[in-house]
């Protein structure tokens, strides 16, 4: 029975399913939120959470995985930003019930006065950091830092991670050239979260907990920071191993495990097997599906969204907040979107100029 | 006339300089490890036909490999993010273990993100009739150098 279950989880575990699976749970949360942030529902999440670590620990191989140094602070952050993802939403879902109901939100209720945020929350957050030192201090004290051997150039650890924070980016390095998932994206991830206070400075909503007035704001938030951030270092953590190929959570890491993963190229779909010639020899003719796709994706869609859907919002933004706008927001779906390309039609690069190390 | 602020500010800007020129430091290493690029890796009769010859890898850098045309040095560098894959004999390729790229034994990628093949080195004949590899000069598929004569040693 156990081993039937076990196989199952191992049969279900993909990518591409669980990347699928996180974006239908994420859409079920922002379009019922009331209901999932119930404490039935929530509270059956948790618990149902909570159940698959304390059964998986017994397993011996995912037993290891979770206990591992390393990977204790991972499964602390599931359960960390789980509550606090649901805690944040709980409030937001009551004060819409309050909103809609004609009330004010239950911040003003509690109280209306203003206060300055040095010293009274400076202090707060020096209490927490004192006693997240002490926590780091006692942590430090009770588990051995997981150390390796002195680096060495003519040796790779199979699997070898990066540190838990930039499994992330280790995943994004799967699906994209190492300029983009390692040097570009990192960039655009940083400056476009310091961009949002200026690409959103509608002061409506500030001071209170709110879902409905926010709706995607919160949801682009919620998508980008799940999935593309915890559910991909949750994935690089448990369920990548050795060469880097997907292992279930209950299956052994096998050395010799044969995924094919034979990737191919846009320019080869489009001219080896659409157009049944050959590639031309010229890079530019080469790529020039590529390239065309690049721009319909990245002009095309701005300009026409902006002249139909996003008309009223382009109005109230202006052109150059707007197209910055459009623009994170692409670059954000690009991601998903070349993974699924990837994991649907093996495709490799959009681009891909290896005379100029040059691939998208 | 010395005002408090104005020491203070002296030190604080001495203590500056002084951490940034000790990081500054660090620049320049006592040691710098810098391998041979050139060397000699025995005749080519202590090479077998048809198999991937991992003996160099941890000194060098290389594999040496005989194919039926003759004797080529790939490189041990992933061309994706500089990794060091595995040569793995029962799947007959090399497999890198960050992201999974995997290369036939001619160095050409096949799967994963590598977005080129392995490089090759300068491969030649030494005088005393042992090979000479030099890491100095490489050759990529991708610029068409394989083709060049000192890729590949026919023998
Ligand atoms: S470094 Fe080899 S696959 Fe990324």
């Amino acid at each position: 029975m156990i081993e039937v279950f076990k196989e199952a989880v191992n049969q279900f575990s993909s990518p591409v399913a669980i990347f699928t699976t996180g974006i239908l749970l994420l859409a079920l949360f922002v379009a019922l939120p009331a209901l999932m942030t119930s404490p039935l529902v929530a509270g059956a999440i948790g618990l149902l959470t909570v159940a698959f670590f304390i059964f998986g620990y017994f397993d011996p191989h995912f037993g290891e995985m979770v206990a591992r140094p390393d990977n204790i602070p991972i499964v602390g952050l599931i359960f960390i930003f789980g509550f606090f993802t649901w805690y944040a939403m709980r409030k937001a879902v009551l004060n819409d019930a309050l909103i809609a109901a004609g009330k004010p939100p239950k911040e003003k209720e509690e109280s209306e006065e203003k206060v300055m945020v040095f010293p009274y929350l400076i202090y707060i957050e020096f209490v927490v950091a004192l006693l997240y030192a002490a926590g780091l201090v006692f942590w430090s004290l009770l588990i051995k830092a997981p150390l390796e051997d002195p680096a060495n150039p003519a040796l790779s650890p199979n699997p070898s991670k990066a540190p838990w924070y930039f499994l992330g980016l280790q995943e994004m390095l799967v699906y994209f050239d190492p300029w983009l998932a390692g040097v570009l994206f990192p960039t655009i991830i940083i400056v476009g979260l310091c961009a949002i206070p200026y690409i959103d400075n509608d002061p409506k909503t500030s001071g209170y907990y709110c879902f409905r007035q926010r709706r995607w704001g919160i949801t682009a938030f919620l998508g980008g920071f799940w999935l593309l951030w915890i559910l991909l270092i949750l994935m690089g953590t448990f369920l990548r191993g050795p060469n880097w190929n997907f292992f279930g959570p209950f299956e052994e890491w096998n050395l010799h495990k044969v995924v094919p993963l034979v990737n191919v190229n846009l320019s080869e779909y489009f001219y080896l097997k659409w157009l049944g010639i050959g590639l031309p020899k010229n890079w530019f003719l080469r790529e020039l599906p590529g390239f065309t796709g690049l721009a319909a994706y990245f002009w095309v869609i701005p300009t026409l969204l902006e002249k139909t859907v996003f008309k009223k919002l382009q109005e109230r933004m202006g052109t150059a907040r707007y197209h910055i706008l459009i623009l994170l927001a692409l670059l954000m779906l690009a991601l998903p979107i070349k993974m699924y390309l990837r994991w649907a039609f093996n495709l490799k690069y959009l681009v891909a100029i290896p005379e100029f190390f040059f691939n998208i | 006339m010395i005002t408090w602020l104005g020491f203070a500010w002296t030190v604080f800007a001495a203590a500056t300089v002084a951490a940034l020129s000790t990081t500054l430091r660090f620049m320049f290493p006592n040691v710098l490890f810098e391998p041979k690029t050139s060397f000699k890796i025995g005749s080519p009769d202590t090479y077998e036909l048809g198999k991937v010859d991992t003996r160099w890898e941890d000194k060098y850098g290389v594999w040496i490999i005989r194919s039926p045309e003759g004797i080529y040095a790939l490189s041990t560098v992933c061309t994706h993010l500089g990794c060091k894959p595995s040569w793995m004999d029962s799947e007959q390729k090399f497999k890198c273990p960050c992201h999974g790229s995997g290369f036939y034994k001619s160095g050409i990628n096949f799967e994963g993100p590598a977005p080129r093949p392995l490089e090759r080195f300068s491969i030649s004949l030494a005088d005393d009739g042992q090979i000479l590899v030099d890491k100095s000069k490489k050759f990529q598929y991708e610029k068409g150098e394989w083709s060049n004569p000192l890729s590949l040693l026919a023998v």
